[in-house]
């Protein structure tokens, strides 16, 4: 397969750029990213956001680091974070990177704000491949719970929930739930 | 260490190690006759990620995904073939090594303190099922966690036969995207309510680029849905369906399906006596 012509490249930290994006639009995506999962955001809600969290981009992920050096980074699932997220957002948060997609609340405050952008789970090989550590806040919360710094170039993405309440998950089941009510 | 013990490790290994970083050729052909298919745009770049993520995963020689899986095996030794708790022993090493050697991450725990065992063994793990074949073969299946919990069992009644297909696709319906679609589900229907998972777990040894009219049709109704790789949309939502069967009680229908995510990993070695 070709690579896609019509990828929308985005460099971060964000701008308002993020808001013309549609769900369905597909991104490569360059810049510094934040890796960050349950602990991180009980952290970040404690303590405060230890980065600029200004046109920033939060990656929902437990990376295999070693020697310094990302193994492997897959998305992990980002419902987990639906009620622990929503503070981001209104502090300059532009993007949160997962599987799975999140909940109407989270949906409700990226309304104007920013996006969620799905990355195809369990690829931790491709993502390691476009990624070069660059730091670590929180590493006492263990390796996978940190939040590490991480340079990324080209991430392959899709936008699934969009700012202005597009929603590719819930379209999806809404028209799969159709579909099981006709063939059963 | 005695020898026969030691080719009982290093083929353990051997074959997690291929397993982890390679996903078997029966797959990647079912797959990428599901992907010409494909109409999606947003599919068609979910699946450009995972062809990506297949290749970079062997050429840097690393697992496929992050998450390892729960570590299972099934053993076939010949007849006469009696030493089996050296074969126990040899895997439990064989997966000591490939702790490290792979590497794998830690993913056993205590179910109720949630205490990680830190090397991947505990109450029940690994998982060996011994039967008797041909050869003396040991297959890796390492089991990925999100798609485990989207499986579902049910105590059916005997009339309900028809109703298995709406079961298999309300499963997937109540899964979307969580499991890491496009799938492989293994349907084990019959035998007792215990049996009935070994048997859908069983399926998915099978060889999945060819599937009898009963399995196209379940399988068939799956795609029907939608759903596509990562509960994104598109016309793939499983790669194959696999059935297996045995003989149940008269009052009975137990059906099972064992949802597995497109990181499909199994690999046999063989260990020379």
């Amino acid at each position: 397969m070709t690579e896609d012509k019509q990828a929308v490249r985005l460099k971060a930290p964000l701008g308002e750029e993020v808001l013309k994006l549609k769900a369905g639009d597909h991104v490569l995506l360059s810049g510094t990213i934040y890796t960050a999962r349950d602990e991180a955001h009980l952290e970040m809600m404690k303590d405060g956001i230890p980065f600029d969290p200004k046109g920033a981009v939060i990656y929902h992920c437990g990376p295999v680091i070693q020697d310094n050096k990302i193994i492997a980074a897959g998305p992990t699932t980002s419902a987990r974070m639906n009620n622990i997220c929503s503070f981001l957002p209104e502090e300059g948060v532009k993007a949160f990177i997962g599987k799975g997609g999140m909940s109407d609340e989270v949906s409700e405050a990226l309304r104007d704000k920013g996006v969620y952008l799905a990355f195809t789970g369990g690829c931790a090989a491709l993502a390691a491949s476009r990624m070069e550590l660059k730091g670590v806040y929180f590493e006492e919360l263990g390796m996978a719970e940190a939040i590490w710094i991480i340079d990324v170039k080209d991430l392959p993405l899709t936008v699934a929930m969009d700012a202005h309440r597009g929603n590719l998950y819930s379209d999806v089941r809404g028209l799969a739930e159709e579909k099981f009510r006709e063939i059963c | 260490m005695n020898n026969l013990k030691e080719k009982i490790a290093s083929a353990t290994e051997e074959a997690i190690h291929t397993a982890e970083v390679r996903l078997p050729d029966d797959f990647l052909r079912a797959m990428n006759a599901a992907i010409e298919k494909e109409t999606n745009p947003v599919a068609k770049a979910e699946y450009r990620n995972i062809l990506d993520n297949i290749g970079q995963a062997e050429e840097r020689d690393i697992p496929i995904c992050q998450d390892t899986g729960m570590h299972i095996f099934y053993v076939t030794i010949p007849e006469g073939f009696e030493e089996r708790e050296i074969i126990r022993e040899g895997i439990l090493e064989g997966l000591l090594r490939a702790n490290s050697g792979v590497p794998l991450r830690p993913n056993a725990v205590d179910p109720i303190t949630r205490k990680n065992s830190g090397d991947n063994t505990g109450a029940g793990f690994p998982a060996v099922h011994i039967k008797k074949g041909e050869k003396f073969t040991i297959t890796a299946m390492p089991k990925g966690g999100g798609s485990e919990n989207s499986s579902r069992l049910a105590m059916m009644l005997p009339s309900e036969v028809k109703n298995i297909k709406k079961f298999v696709a309300e499963t997937m319906l109540l899964a979307g995207g969580k499991p890491c679609p496009p799938v492989v589900l293994g349907i084990g229907i019959g035998s007792t309510f215990d049996g009935v998972a070994s048997l859908a777990k069983e399926a998915l040894l099978m060889p999945v680029d060819d599937m009898d009219e009963y399995e196209q049709e379940l399988c068939d109704a799956v795609n029907e849905l939608g759903i596509g790789p990562m509960g994104l949309g598109g016309d793939i939502t499983a790669i194959a369906v696999k059935v297996k069967t045995e003989h149940c009680h008269t009052a009975s229908l137990p059906v099972a399906v064992n949802v597995q995510c497109w990181v499909c990993r199994r690999a046999t070695v063989e260990v020379n006596l």
